[in-house]
């Protein structure tokens, strides 16, 4: 039976757009390139096609399956398997919760600097410009001395177009917003790579991308990179998954939505891979470099990469405006759903309407975000918090979902079931090996492989005191509040009371759209 | 480009790109059945 007052997608596109939507992020676009360029190049597409079919769309299918098969967030769907297992619930919602505070700030700059573009206002100097007039970056991280307005303002901005999102509705709201954005971004790109295509030493980038180098495939480094990459890019491991899918229909074919989500989100990184390289060797070629001397990801890419190509190419401004609101659009339809996974389980757990809970705990996380981020030592913070949240928030959650689910309470075969009893490919052996074998050692070597390096050098030297707090303890934080909300007892009454059946009762708002 | 890089851009899109439009088709195939119609019973 279906919960017939929960509410659902429109449409079972209105889903996919969604799922893929919250996929699609900035990770695509500033951190496929520069993993797939330093691991093989065109030999990468092996180990990442391998760890996309064996790693990737088993754990989106395991997601789906959760949430669309206890109709709730994460918290009350894990305790739908067993009750002590809404600890790992309720650590998602807490590791999304720090994702969104910093997330939307990478939007805002993001935001700020499609303005930027027009005048190309960074002038010679684009990593001077982001680091020292954009974000007045302190000399060391650890201190917060002032607020820098520049960023504060796009950054309510951002926060104010997610809660109105989010305040309409999961139809009327996610969906459609995810409609809009994800052709609209699927065009920004389209003309993007086009333009960087005709520019001169296009193919010199691609060239670089995509020369195969095979020897790197009897490297176990290059695989982690391909799984991480994975993992990374298509929001599995912290409960964004098991939310949007509680939303399904009854009769939702499951494997089919996890095989076009996963194929989607490597298309278009694909995409965002020819567009960065074909630019990247435009610029290596009016500098008269190599390729590799100018290769960069992350904040960097965009940042002070993008802007210092800019510059160089004829009608910069017009490439800087399209590729600044393709980072904004791709971040948004993921912060959407990064902020759905707290307000959707503070809801079941409460009862509370959406407006409340959306402005509540939407309001709570714009706040953090908010008074903590626009400042002088921002940057540092969200760089730590980024790296500590990824590797020990959602990469261990991920390793402790797989063993929990896969090993010790040995449901697979049951959610096997479920999935297969509405979706047309069917889940087979290879669904309980890919999940039960492959994907716990593939995250246990991540895990094992970042620790090694975190003890072996300080995370980009910054100090250790530093490290302590805004890293380990940001990430051990998450995982302490949600072990201890957890152990809140759920009293009587709307939601959660009967969290662990198919039927649920929820509070009557939630049908309202 | 070289050569190599030329057949692996290729083949990168084919099996990418293609694989996408595989799983739209197969997905597109199998039309969700609205919920009213159908028994509650699995594999129906």
């Amino acid at each position: 039976m279906s919960n017939p007052s929960r509410e659902q997608w429109g449409s079972r596109s209105g889903f996919l757009f969604a799922a893929i939507g919250s996929a699609i992020g900035l990770g695509n676009i500033w951190r496929f390139p520069a993993v797939a360029y330093e691991n093989g190049g065109g030999a990468f597409l092996l180990p990442y096609l391998i760890a996309l079919l064996t790693a990737g769309i088993p754990l989106l299918v395991l997601e789906y399956s959760i949430g669309h098969k206890f109709r709730k967030s994460p918290p009350a769907a894990f305790r739908g398997l067993a009750k002590p297992a809404q600890a790992i619930g309720w650590w998602q919602v807490a590791i999304c919760f720090v994702i969104a505070a910093y997330y939307a700030v990478i939007i805002a700059w993001a935001l700020r600097y499609i303005g930027f573009s027009l005048g190309e206002q960074w002038g010679d100097d684009a990593d001077a410009f982001f680091f020292g007039d954009f974000l007045q970056a302190a000399e060391a991280p650890g201190t917060v001395s002032s607020y820098v307005g520049g960023v504060l303002w796009p950054l309510i901005a951002v926060w104010v177009v997610v809660l109105a999102i989010l305040a309409l509705g999961i139809r009327n709201g996610v969906e459609k917003a995810n409609k809009l954005f994800i052709p609209l971004l699927v065009v920004f790109f389209v003309v993007l790579v086009g333009r960087a295509l005709t520019l001169d030493g296009a193919w010199t980038g691609l060239d670089a991308l995509f020369t195969p180098d095979w020897s790197v495939l009897g490297n176990g480094g290059v695989w982690v990179a391909a799984y991480g990459q994975i993992f990374f890019s298509l929001s599995i491991g912290f409960g964004i998954m098991i939310t949007y899918a509680s939303y399904l229909r009854q009769r939702s074919d499951l494997t089919g939505s996890a095989l076009v989500a996963g194929f989607a989100n490597s298309s278009f990184e694909l995409l965002a891979g020819i567009g960065v390289f074909a630019t990247l060797g435009f610029m290596a070629t009016a500098q008269g470099v190599a390729v590799n001397e100018v290769t960069a990801a992350g904040i960097g890419l965009a940042f002070v990469a993008f802007p210092t190509v800019i510059s160089e190419m004829p009608l910069g401004g017009l490439f800087g405006v399209l590729f600044f609101a393709s980072l904004v659009v791709a971040g948004l339809t993921s912060l959407i759903s990064i902020v759905q996974v707290v307000v959707s389980a503070v809801r079941d757990r409460t009862g509370i309407g959406r407006l409340p809970a959306v402005l509540g705990v939407g309001g709570a996380i714009a706040l953090v975000s908010v008074l903590v981020f626009p400042t002088d030592g921002g940057v540092y913070l969200l760089d730590t918090a980024d790296h500590f949240i990824n590797q020990y928030g959602i990469v261990l959650a991920g390793l402790v979902v797989v063993v929990v689910v896969g090993w010790v309470l040995r449901r697979l075969p049951s959610l096997q079931r479920h999935a297969n009893e509405t979706s047309a490919v069917p889940l087979g052996r290879w669904w309980l090996v890919c999940l039960g074998a492959v994907t716990p050692l593939v995250l246990g070597w991540m895990m094992v492989d970042s620790l090694r390096a975190e003890f072996a050098q300080n995370y980009e030297d910054y100090p250790t005191g530093f490290l302590l707090w805004a890293g380990w303890g940001v990430a051990g934080a998450a995982l302490l509040v949600g072990v201890l909300v957890s152990l809140v007892p759920w009293r009587g009454g709307p939601g959660p009371a009967s969290a662990g059946s198919d039927t649920g009762a929820v509070t009557r708002e939630e049908g309202k759209n | 480009m070289s050569t190599s890089a030329v057949v692996m851009m290729i083949v990168s899109i084919v099996i990418v790109w293609g694989g996408l439009v595989a799983a739209i088709v197969q997905l597109r195939r199998h039309p969700e059945r609205p919920e009213d119609e159908t028994p509650a019973g699995p594999g129906v």
